[in-house]
């Protein structure tokens, strides 16, 4: 690991101005995906920022009925909290379909939004790749790329966003609080959260270079069944090839939103307006447009059955 | 790699003390701040029990119980641990005072080769603990309903436990026992 310095600063506002500061500064919060890629010189920050000691660790109501979670409020404990458990299923199952119980117990919500990706050319230092280090190309487009984005790459590359929670956010419609390094407070949807790459892929969100997430924030419940269903090689502790995050109304209607298939969590309203024709028809909509290469194109198929099941298990 | 002409950090390596309570023990080390918890506890403090496997938390051989909540040692600096209470497989039992899951463990034969074992250990006593708390798993059946310690859930919730051996099904039967239910 490179050397770098470290400190831990008192508030939120003092934290983003501390990594304004230092140029190639990074947060550290859980550490659990940062200190993986400093092992391996993917990240290789000159200065930590520790954001732990800042609090934004509760789960409080907003006035508008719904949940604001602070930025650093552990994955375990977000799954596990009760309203979120009640009123957010969708959001609970995400959490819990992801890692393993003690990444869970470090990871943070804010954390968890920036995990980068888990395309093996951005893990291997000895491949050309966009991310990680810009202009040098992208090894994946020719290269193994089953597990790799079927829609919203670009020729520079078809990295996933590998996360589950943030699919649950996106189906949800959550919102990401910020603030600056001068203290000024912004709300991002979460669908303008996740950027795709175009020919920027090293730029994985739309936060500016001084912004901390201090929380995140669900309107208020959507009622109906929820249900998040994951595709993956291993029965636990495994990355999706595909996932489905649900939310499905007693008469049909609802939501939906892919995980495992782009560079973010992958939902288009206008196609949930199928949903009451079924999953092939959703799919249709939902994938229009898609690129797969010829390793991931099962991923078409395994969309639609995954969307299937769920809509099944939504009906029992 | 950083590109050339990035920013470097600094030349030498930095420097700080941390103060933490491992196993009971007030313990303060002078570390390089990129020093893991786990090399902390392996190398400066000769605690050799929790093991280093993959040291990028794929494999759950050096989990230990930091402030009440099993963590993977590898992907944590020790500098971000000032303060905390610090339990690893020496602190939970020792061999003429094992805890019951160390117990039960041997007489389940819920091992081989033993690498994976005090990581399996902690982590099984974590994972009794937070079934108790009603903390929900991917296989829980009713996310409103109390979690209970079946198979399936043991299974699950050990999923970051890997053990090249296959020691798997002995270790579930342990883990049953200690719960408090038929195997």
């Amino acid at each position: 690991m490179k050397s770098f310095s470290y400190e831990r600063p008192e508030s939120p506002a003092a934290a983003a101005a501390a990594l304004a500061a230092t140029p190639n500064a990074k947060f550290i919060a859980g550490g659990t995906n940062l200190l993986d890629l400093m092992k391996l010189q993917i990240e290789t920050p000159t200065h930590l920022v520790d954001v732990n000691g800042l609090g934004l660790d509760t789960i409080a109501p907003t006035p508008e009925g719904g949940l604001r979670i602070g930025a650093l409020v552990r994955n375990t404990d977000l799954a596990a909290d009760a309203r979120v458990r009640r009123d957010y299923g969708v959001l609970s199952r995400a959490l819990l379909a992801g890692a393993s119980g003690q990444l869970r117990n470090k990871a943070t919500t804010a954390g968890n939004l920036l995990q980068r990706t888990r395309c093996p050319y951005f893990y291997d230092t000895a491949q050309a790749c966009n991310k990680r280090r810009p202009g040098s190309g992208c090894s994946a487009l020719d290269g193994v790329s089953r597990q790799l984005a079927i829609i919203g790459g670009s020729e520079a590359c078809i990295a996933t966003h590998p996360g589950d929670m943030a699919v649950a956010m996106r189906v949800l419609d959550a919102t990401v609080e910020t603030v600056d390094a001068l203290g000024h407070e912004r709300a991002i949807p979460i669908a303008d959260f996740h950027r795709l790459p175009g020919d920027r892929p090293e730029a994985d969100t739309t936060l500016k270079s001084d912004e901390l997430i201090t929380a995140v924030t669900l309107p208020k419940p959507l009622g109906g069944t929820q249900i998040y269903r994951k595709v993956r090689d291993r029965a636990s502790y495994a990355f999706a090839l595909v996932s489905v995050a649900a939310v499905i109304q007693p008469d049909g209607t609802g939501r939906v939103a892919l995980g495992g298939v782009g560079p973010k969590p992958w939902r288009v309203e206008a196609a949930e307006a199928d949903l009451p024709r079924g999953a092939k028809a959703v799919t249709a909509g939902l994938l229009a447009g898609a690129e797969p290469t010829r390793e991931n194109a099962y991923k078409l198929t395994l969309a639609e059955r995954t969307l299937g099941a769920a809509l099944t298990e939504a009906r029992a | 790699m950083a590109d050339a002409g990035a920013p470097v950090g600094p030349e030498s390596p930095v420097m700080a003390n941390v103060a933490f309570t491992v196993n009971g023990k007030r313990r303060e080390l002078d570390l390089d701040i990129r020093t893991s918890l786990l090399d902390a506890a392996r190398e400066h403090l000769h605690l050799s029990g929790s093991k280093k496997g993959c040291d990028h938390g794929q494999c759950g051989a050096c989990t230990m119980i930091v402030d009440g909540r099993r963590i993977n040692a590898c992907l944590t600096l020790a500098v971000m641990h000032q303060g905390s209470d610090i339990v690893t497989i020496e602190g939970l039992g020792q061999p003429d005072n094992l805890h019951p899951m160390q117990d039960a463990f041997v007489r389940h034969d819920g091992y081989q080769c033993g690498y994976c074992t005090p990581g399996q250990i902690c982590s099984g006593v974590a994972v009794l603990a937070e079934i108790e708390a009603g903390i929900p798993s991917h296989v829980t059946a009713d996310l409103n309903a109390a979690p209970e310690a079946t198979a399936d859930e043991i299974r699950e919730r050990m999923s970051g436990n890997l053990c090249r051996c296959g020691a798997y099904s002995n270790i579930v039967e342990a883990m049953t026992e200690i719960a408090g239910r038929p195997a």
